[in-house]
């Protein structure tokens, strides 16, 4: 065509600059076109045409239902490429070859038949990698590489993951000894050649000690292996790195705890912390423990923190309260509607206790040890999400002493617990006692609670607690 | 006969990572039957799944025999949603299984018992297995009255089905399973097998229901043990192998290496839900709120169990359309999965300012929702 455009040119006198100049524009794209060709036909492999395999009794068609590949990616022998349907039977199709694919020739649940092409795929004998990356990065390289199969006379083995591997640290292939199935190169074989180059301490395999260097070292250009040699020892061993970022999104409830969250951020926080000797109340709840086992419930001492926060509420109403969007008006909730924070597999989830005031510490642990089993199970509904006006996180059973917990809008204050620990502590005669200390770190909204509130509350709470007989007086 | 000790033996010998010239001694030449003695679904189909992988069967074939506590298995290509109530199976606490072989939906308990036929791949050969199971039944009961169909189903009295069939075909090795009803719970059974989901349109392989019946009900002496004897003993006469049946423990790392990150993998939300064919949901429902009744439309798009799409069309003004339109973006991208939704709702709640009233109708809302899934 080439030849053509320009007879035609030179016969048209007057326009022949122009026609010239679109000669060489064209011939320009001509030969860059080839030269691009000419660096990818080294690389281009032959383009097979995979053929769904017989898959038994007679069977002619299946369904395609699964791709594990896309056209594009480089598989290995052995890779899965796809899954297929027939009569009940799922069968996996694993690749003969290894190479790129070229062409997917059905799409999902479309029939596919025995015999006839499934997939093409470009095989590539120099590299498992895209030719995009190989004519990109190391064109000369791999023109090595492919002289050096056809003088190895076989194929190197490895898979995508160990290709790149050994990319990333820039040995080649050819050099590495082999010691998999079919003298394939296995990751272990990468680290042990890296090792070997730079003298550091590595246990040598068996099998490389037996099997001699590759005798066709020769052929390889002088420069690489020269370069290895003259490298002093180092002391530490390279680092061998193959993992890669991995970046999602945030989806679903984490998507709805970003909200929240930043919503929560937006109070003014403040902390304030406290340590309760639970000495008497572990007691108490031994003795009590049993009674509420025969009527079917298991009593932790989560209840009785519930509860005695109840009877706190009753006497600092504000830290029941809702604060309105605008901070114009507060509305203290009559319901005291006391939230446990759980750790499921989702998250955190937040189920509530409805109207604790009028529940007895027993109805408390019943209810909690239902609130627990739905949470297990995931089966919470929303009524029992929804409707909390204040909070408690017994972070301490998973460990941890102070917190700094995050208010969860729209309430106004929290409370977390944490782990009970035997220490050593001063009783009344100032003598030394095993005392059983939990720590409480509550926060609260200050915009309207004050710190002398929040102390006042926690000081009556953790009475409560010391001195279990105390609640007696005060419950309704 | 059941033998406990040699399991270690046999299995190490003969089995792991596929090293054909490893030259192994298999004490039982040509065959091996085990049992599990695990109930558990996922145990189970794990062992499957590491005989599959990383047994040598070129010069053996393997009858491996389990029975599961309640639970609903359905096949590779198959969407839970469309095949069974999964509502109820949360219920009652029943699990929920995707084998990696194909066919349809069963429902397994400890009244069902299932074999599976391990061979190379040029072995593969489901009418042989099924012919066995027949002439092993005939055996321990002449006047049974059961056939295999050409869909690979045994039939009791030529109507009612006893067994169900599916197959994996790997590169070297292909295995058949079937189930065997003794007496497993018949009314748990057409329950939790019926979809209650409408709208719902998809490519997935769907099941085709039949009319089940147990052998116990034929005959009240029979029990699953005497079955897996018989079933055995027919095997190791056929194949000419050693009739003894070795126990394997699903959890046991040292016979079965790997085997519980297979586990692991089966028991996955990302296997069970979301290797879920695309599918689609278009449907309305009711809501009743004081006084009125409201109609709401939903329509979602639903890929590897995640809501690809969603809408929902609810009456104009209804609810503030900030917390509306936060609700549908927060649901795009999330699992479809009514414990995903709730945790999620009550979560976005807190962010969006609201009263009472708007607090009910969400929850309303989201309650609905939620019985979508």
């Amino acid at each position: 065509v080439c030849i053509h455009r320009v007879r035609w040119c030179s016969s048209i006198r007057f326009i022949k600059s122009k026609y010239v100049c679109v000669c060489d524009k064209s011939a320009l794209k001509f030969s860059h076109h080839q030269r691009l060709f000419r660096t990818s036909a080294v690389l281009r492999g032959q383009i097979v045409q995979f053929k769904l395999s017989d898959i038994g009794e007679g069977i002619t068609e299946v369904t395609v239902k699964e791709w594990y590949i896309k056209e594009g990616d480089s598989v290995s022998q052995f890779d899965s490429i796809c899954e297929v349907q027939s009569d009940k039977a799922s069968v996996t199709i694993t690749s003969r070859y290894d190479g790129v694919i070229r062409k997917l020739h059905y799409s999902l649940d479309e029939i596919a038949y025995v015999g006839k092409p499934l997939v093409d795929i470009e095989i590539d004998a120099a590299k498992g990698v895209a030719p995009e990356e190989d004519v990109v990065e190391t064109p000369p390289m791999s023109h090595e590489e492919h002289t050096h199969q056809e003088i190895k006379g076989h194929k190197t083995l490895a898979t995508p993951a160990v290709r790149r591997l050994a990319m990333e640290n820039n040995i080649k292939l050819s050099e590495v000894v082999g010691t998999g199935k079919d003298n394939r190169i296995l990751k272990e074989d990468i680290l042990n050649y890296l090792a070997k180059q730079t003298g550091a301490i590595l246990p040598p395999s068996p099998k490389a000690e037996i099997i001699p260097p590759l005798p066709k070292s020769e052929t390889v250009p002088a420069a690489p292996k020269d370069k290895a040699r003259t490298i002093p020892v180092p002391v530490s061993r390279p680092i061998v790195f193959s993992g890669k970022d991995k970046t999602e999104p945030i989806t679903g409830f984490h998507k709805a705890m970003v909200k929240s969250m930043s919503a929560a951020l937006k109070i003014p926080h403040f902390g304030y912390c406290d340590e309760v000797d639970l000495t008497q109340l572990i007691w108490l709840r031994e003795e009590l423990k049993a009674l509420a086992q025969l009527r079917g419930v298991k009593l932790s001492f989560m209840p009785f923190f519930i509860k005695a926060a109840s009877l706190g509420l009753l006497q600092y109403p504000i830290l029941n309260a809702a604060l309105d969007e605008s901070c114009q008006n507060v509305t203290y909730k009559a319901s005291h509607n006391i939230g446990i924070a759980m750790d499921t597999e989702q998250g955190l989830i937040v189920p509530n206790v409805k109207n604790v005031q009028a529940c007895s510490v027993f109805e408390i642990a019943s209810e909690l040890n239902r609130l627990q089993s739905l949470g297990s199970a995931g089966q919470l509904g929303t009524n029992d999400l929804s409707g909390g006006t204040f909070t408690l996180s017994n972070i301490g059973t998973i460990g941890g002493t102070y917190a700094k917990p995050v208010i969860l809008p729209p309430e106004v204050a929290i409370g977390a617990l944490g782990k009970i620990q035997v220490l050593p502590r001063f009783n009344g005669k100032g003598e030394v006692y095993r005392a059983q200390i939990m720590n409480v770190s509550w926060s609260a909204d200050h915009r309207i609670i004050d710190g002398a509130t929040m102390a006042r509350f926690s000081n009556l709470w953790k009475s409560y607690l010391e001195n279990p007989a105390s609640m007696l007086l005060d419950l309704k | 006969m059941v033998l406990q000790s040699s399991l270690k033996n046999c299995l190490q010998l003969s089995c792991i990572l596929r090293t054909p010239k490893a030259g192994f001694r298999s004490t039982s030449r040509g065959g091996l039957i085990i049992q599990s003695i695990s109930n558990d679904v996922y145990q189970n189909l794990a062992v499957e799944d590491w005989i599959h992988d990383h047994m040598n069967l070129d010069n053996q074939r393997v009858l491996f025999l389990w029975r599961n506590s309640p639970a609903v298995v359905i096949g590779r290509h198959q969407n839970p949603w469309q095949e069974c109530n999964l509502r109820l199976l949360r219920q009652k606490n029943i699990k929920l299984a995707r084998r990696r072989s194909g066919g349809g939906t069963v429902y397994h308990d400890l009244g069902n018992i299932n074999l599976t036929f391990f061979t190379t791949r040029k072995k593969y050969e489901r009418m042989e297995n099924l012919k066995l199971v027949v002439k092993a039944l005939k055996a321990l009961r002449p006047q049974l009255d059961v056939h295999v169909t050409d869909r690979y189903d045994i039939l009791l009295d030529r109507q009612y089905k006893i067994s169900g069939t599916a197959a994996k075909l790997g590169r070297t090795t292909a295995y058949h399973h079937c189930t065997l009803l003794c007496n497993a719970d018949k009314f748990v059974l057409s329950s939790v097998l019926k979809s209650p989901y409408e709208g719902l349109k998809s490519n997935a392989t769907p099941s085709v229901p039949a009319s089940v019946k147990n052998l116990f009900e034929e005959d009240p002496s029979l029990t699953c043990e005497m079955l897996l004897d018989a079933i055995a003993e027919e095997y190791a006469a056929q194949h000419r192998i050693d009739h003894r049946i070795t126990l394997i423990n699903p959890a046991d790392e040292t016979v079965l290496p790997g085997i519980n990150n297979k586990t692991k993998e089966l028991k996955s939300w990302e296997w069970v839900y979301g290797k879920t064919p695309k599918f689609s949901i278009s449907t309305c429902f009711n809501m009743v709120y004081k006084d009125s009744v409201l109609d709401v439309k939903v329509d979602m798009d639903v890929k590897h169990g995640r809501i690809e799409v969603c809408n929902i069309d609810l009456p104009e003004q209804w609810l503030p359309p900030a917390l509306c339109s936060e609700l549908v973006k927060s649901l795009t991208g999330s699992k479809f999965c009514p414990n995903e939704t709730t945790t999620l709702a009550s979560t976005l709640l807190r962010a969006c300012p609201q009263d009472d009233e708007s607090h009910s109708k969400w929850n309303l809302l989201c309650e609905n929702m939620m019985l979508l899934m």
